[in-house]
């Protein structure tokens, strides 16, 4: 069953001679040093809504990223034409820009020492993703959007249910040495109910599966199942009125304010001073039993590499496992080497690296330790408090920590889940919040590269009626 | 630079043809296969884009960058069922396979044929420089330069400055087997700033952007490099001193321009066809009931010279248009693409539009706003006893199913016996779609559109958008604050 079928079987490139061809083309040009990455990849989809076809696409891509240094000038510029024209054009391009930046001394590749790769296989890629024929792809979509609709006869209408697998490959070279590259897989299957109680309100909600192999995937029907499940329970859904009460936030939202830790903490927010963590390096920033790691090297459960596993980071310096922070603790900042030569640190390899512009900070497999309780028995005991299951908006503000985000979810009362709450909103400041953590949930699980067990967050304000 | 003697239409399209050796034989033959296993309709999306970055942080011009991207998106429409296969190789071999990629929603013999083209005449919105595209970078390095020192003369508690300046220039050819046929070339630019201001152990940040599918000429006044500067340092500074902001229901009180954003996700998501044809949206059925008060007339329009929603042709070649949504308060029509308008029977308002080649089309916005009212801005606000005035915001989200949604305000006052007193902190409002805007008592008469700063996600896909409005009070909406 398991087969190696590429959809884009046009002239593989080599593609890491062309990736170190471009760096010696910049040199070439009068780069005093250079990096590129050139990524591939391709995809399908298919939606299936109401048992029929909606949607199903198909195709591959490429591109080319480059990034020159003149001394302490640097530019960047990336391109879909990879043709010889098409690059000349691409190194023209760079080189003309960089002649209107100004020197940065902090600007510059990573040193030569710094480089490396994690050794072994990381399982990033399994060739399974695409072994489904056309119609079977097509039937695990129907599948997964079948189970939810017969879930319950209040399940009345559907967005749909889909299947989608995709693979990429990319390469970095630069004109230190550095030459890398890997391949990863990706297949998912999900479904998107809506219910329609007595009244006429309709209620939207779904749930899915992804994993880098085929074999690792839910069945479809668990995930319409599930999707049902979470669409039934916001049945019935009414404001409260404005109060302060315990919050908890499920596993799958309070992954979001893990990823607001990993924001305040990157390196660029903190050479600005445009974080409320700023200068708190090895103070206490949250309560004493939070330890929030960020893993670029690990497995999962399953075998395969994790969501935010990689063997180097988006400047070709080896993965690595950090600690974030441990027993309240803020352990490091998050940093790629420009922000660490700006704050006098080194590079944690947090460096992330799209096709166009420069490096960033991005997080691995980021998550906070789970602790020992199960969801239940932290919703047990709160008299009073609300199950936060789905969030909204942006108004999360990493400068000063201000918190305020449209919520729903249900209402608890003497411990136990009563009826669905919406249109409220949740508000409180960060810095505050992680301090308030008052139960740890022993609910990981990994469905993405962000993941956090349930949350209990005291002090919280609750905006309703 | 424009050059009004030659025909836009030819220009737009003589790239392509230049280029990449597009021809309207292939174009034809493309279509042909497209429509071999028998689909309704079928489609071919050509784009080239191009796009600058410049950027300026801590005095030192630090960033430039260019992209240059092109590819072609063919779609092929099968009843309710749509295939999609796109390339980023324009030689006809990839053309023809992408095409016959996407027949396979169909299965059957060809039944459509491919009828001839016809090019409607293009609207002319936005100035299209002809011929190649050699950016001064110098004026537009100028731009992020002024913003930068004006930003830091504001005020010494401004203590990091970031300018950026972006523009792009994507040419579209768009030929469809039901004859349509256009192309079109759409400049996008935008000039940002971003300020950090500290006080003692308070640290703030305000920002402040403004575009347009215009030319350098349009940063002038409030869009001008200093006005946007002094907007965004001044935005930090009035954080520096903000009180919580209250939670609970309220009287809320919109200010003019980019407040808009309320109507953008309370009503014009809920009014995109496909989600009306699907039944999935909390305005499904709604059409001619009311939805607003009377006071409230919301349109949008892709029409608009020089804004940043608009365009010429919607990315299925569909001229835009005015659309009224609501009229009075009572709710008249939908936003449609080709394909919502054929199931539906409603008309196609030419809001099909898309992200990139990569992207299947569907029923988006352009440029939403509430039309004038009588009121003083002043009078409103007298108006009201305890409330929120909110002038600025970040982002909003909807929940297009329940109807409800959010828009988070970055700058907003406690209003108290009709007097504008504290500013407060970043607070997020929630009210639910068609609900909302009954309780609209006074419109002002000072209308105002966005600065050309807007960007809508659907799907995951990101299109450039406007909105606008007056003045306006809510006499009840809920604020998400921490406060009493």
């Amino acid at each position: 069953m398991v087969q190696a079928v590429n959809p884009s079987s046009e002239s593989i490139l080599d593609m890491e001679s062309l990736t170190a061809d471009v760096v010696a083309r910049a040199v070439k040009a009068g780069a005093t040093d250079a990096e590129a990455v050139v990524r591939e990849g391709d995809e399908f989809s298919v939606n299936v809504r109401m048992g029929e076809v909606e949607t199903l696409k198909e195709s591959g891509s490429r591109g080319l990223g480059l990034r020159v240094f003149s001394g302490k000038r640097s530019a960047t510029a990336s391109t879909s034409d990879l043709t010889s024209d098409g690059i000349r054009q691409l190194v023209e391009g760079a080189m003309a820009l960089v002649k209107v930046t100004e020197e940065d001394p902090f600007t510059g590749l990573p040193d030569r020492e710094e480089f490396g790769t994690v050794a072994g296989d990381l399982h990033l890629y399994y060739d399974d993703v695409y072994s489904l024929d056309g119609k079977q792809r097509i039937e695990w979509a129907r599948r997964a959007e079948a189970a939810a609709l017969e879930a319950d006869p209040r399940i009345t209408n559907s967005d749909g249910g889909s299947f989608d697998a995709a693979t990429g490959r990319m390469v970095l070279a630069n004109s230190r040495g550095f030459v890398g590259g890997y391949r990863t897989s990706y297949a998912g299957v999900s479904a998107a109910p809506l219910a329609m109680d007595a009244n006429g309100q309709m209620q939207r909600d779904g749930w899915w599966s992804s994993a880098r192999s085929f074999a690792h995937l839910d069945s479809p029907e668990d995930v319409g199942k599930e999707a049902a499940r979470r669409t039934l329970r916001r049945l019935g859904a009414r404001r409260v009125a404005t109060q302060r009460v315990p919050i908890v936030f499920s596993a799958e939202v309070a992954r979001s304010l893990v990823g607001s830790v990993f924001e305040a903490a990157s390196g660029d927010a903190i050479w600005r001073s445009a974080s409320f963590l700023a200068g708190k390096l090895g103070e206490s920033i949250a309560a004493a039993n939070i330890n929030i790691v960020d893993d670029h090297t690990m497995l999962l459960g399953s075998g395969a590499g994790g969501y935010g596993t990689s063997p180097f980071d988006g400047e070709g310096l080896p993965s690595r496992r950090t600690i974030v922070v441990e027993n309240g603790v803020l352990q490091t900042y998050l940093l790629n080497t420009y922000t660490a030569r700006k704050l006098g640190m080194k590079s944690t390899h947090n460096a992330s690296r799209g096709l166009a512009g420069t490096p960033g900070v991005g997080c691995g497999n980021l998550y906070l330790e789970p602790g020992t309780l199960t969801p239940e028995e932290i919703i047990a005991q709160i008299p009073a408090g609300f199950y936060v299951t789905g969030l909204m908006g942006f108004g999360t503000n990493t400068v000063t920590g201000d918190y305020s985000r449209g919520a729903t979810g249900l209402w608890i009362e003497n411990g136990q889940l009563t009826h669905a709450v919406e249109e409220v909103t949740v508000a409180g400041n960060l810095a505050e919040m992680f301090k308030n953590v008052t139960a740890i949930g022993n609910d990981l699980v990994f469905r993405s590269s962000v993941a956090s067990p349930t949350l209990r967050i005291d002090g919280m304000t609750v905006a309703g009626a | 630079m424009t050059n009004p003697a030659a025909s836009p239409i030819s220009s737009h399209k003589r790239y392509f043809f230049e280029k990449f050796g597009i021809t309207e034989r292939l174009l034809e033959r493309c279509l042909g296969e497209a429509l071999s296993a028998g689909g309704d309709y079928a489609d071919l999306y050509f784009e080239s884009v191009t796009a600058t970055a410049l950027g300026v942080d801590e005095q030192i011009v630090k960033s430039a960058s260019q992209g240059t991207s092109a590819g072609c998106g063919v779609r092929v429409i099968s009843g309710e069922r749509t295939g999609y296969a796109y390339t980023d190789n324009l030689g006809p071999e990839r053309l023809l396979h992408a095409a016959r990629t996407a027949a396979l929603i169909a299965s059957g013999p060809a039944k459509q044929p491919v009828q001839g083209f016809t090019e409607a005449p293009n609207a002319d919105l936005y100035p299209v420089p002809l011929g190649g595209y050699d950016l001064d970078l110098a004026a537009r390095l100028e731009l992020i330069l002024r913003a930068d020192r004006a930003a830091r003369a504001f005020d010494s508690r401004v203590v990091q400055v970031r300018a950026s300046y972006s523009e792009e220039l994507r040419r579209v050819l768009i030929a469809g087997s039901d004859g349509a046929y256009a192309s079109d070339t759409q400049p996008l630019c935008r000039l940002n700033v971003f300020v950090i201001a500290k006080d003692g152990a308070i640290t703030t940040k305000g920002s402040a952007g403004g575009g347009g599918r215009a030319g350098l000429e349009q940063f002038t006044g409030s869009k001008s490099p200093e006005g946007l500067a002094r907007e965004a340092a001044r935005g930090a500074i009035l954080q520096l001193g903000a009180v919580a902001a209250p939670a609970g229901e309220m009287e809320v009180v919109l200010g003019p321009g980019w407040p808009g954003i309320l109507l953008h996700e309370a009503v014009g998501h809920g009014l995109e066809a496909d989600f009306n044809r699907k039944k999935t949206s909390a305005f499904a059925g709604l059409i001619g009931q009311s939805v607003a008060s009377s006071k409230v007339t919301v349109v949008d329009n892709g029409t608009i010279a020089g804004r940043r929603g608009s365009l010429n042709v919607d990315d299925e070649g569909s001229p835009t248009q005015e659309t009224v949504l609501i009229e009075g308060g009572v709710l008249k029509g939908y936003l449609s693409d080709k394909l919502s308008s054929r199931l539906m029977g409603c008309a196609n308002t030419g809001s099909g539009r898309r992200e990139s080649y990569q992207s299947i089309p569907m029923p988006r916005m352009t440029n939403t706003y509430m039309l004038a009212g009588d009121d003083a801005p002043e009078d409103i606000l007298r108006s009201v006893k305890r409330g929120l005035y909110a002038v600025n915001f970040g982002g909003g989200q909807v929940d297009i199913t329940n109807g409800k949604f959010v828009f988070s305000a970055s700058e907003a006052y406690l209003i108290e016996d009709g007097k504008i007193t504290a500013p407060v902190r970043d607070a997020t409002l929630i009210g639910n779609g068609p609900e909302a805007l009954k309780y609209v008592s006074m419109v002002g008469n000072d209308l105002r559109l966005d600065e050309g700063i807007g960007t809508c996600g659907k799907d995951g896909q990101s299109v450039p958008v406007g909105v606008g409005m007056p003045t306006i009070k809510l006499d009840k909406m809920t604020v998400g604050g921490t406060g009493r």
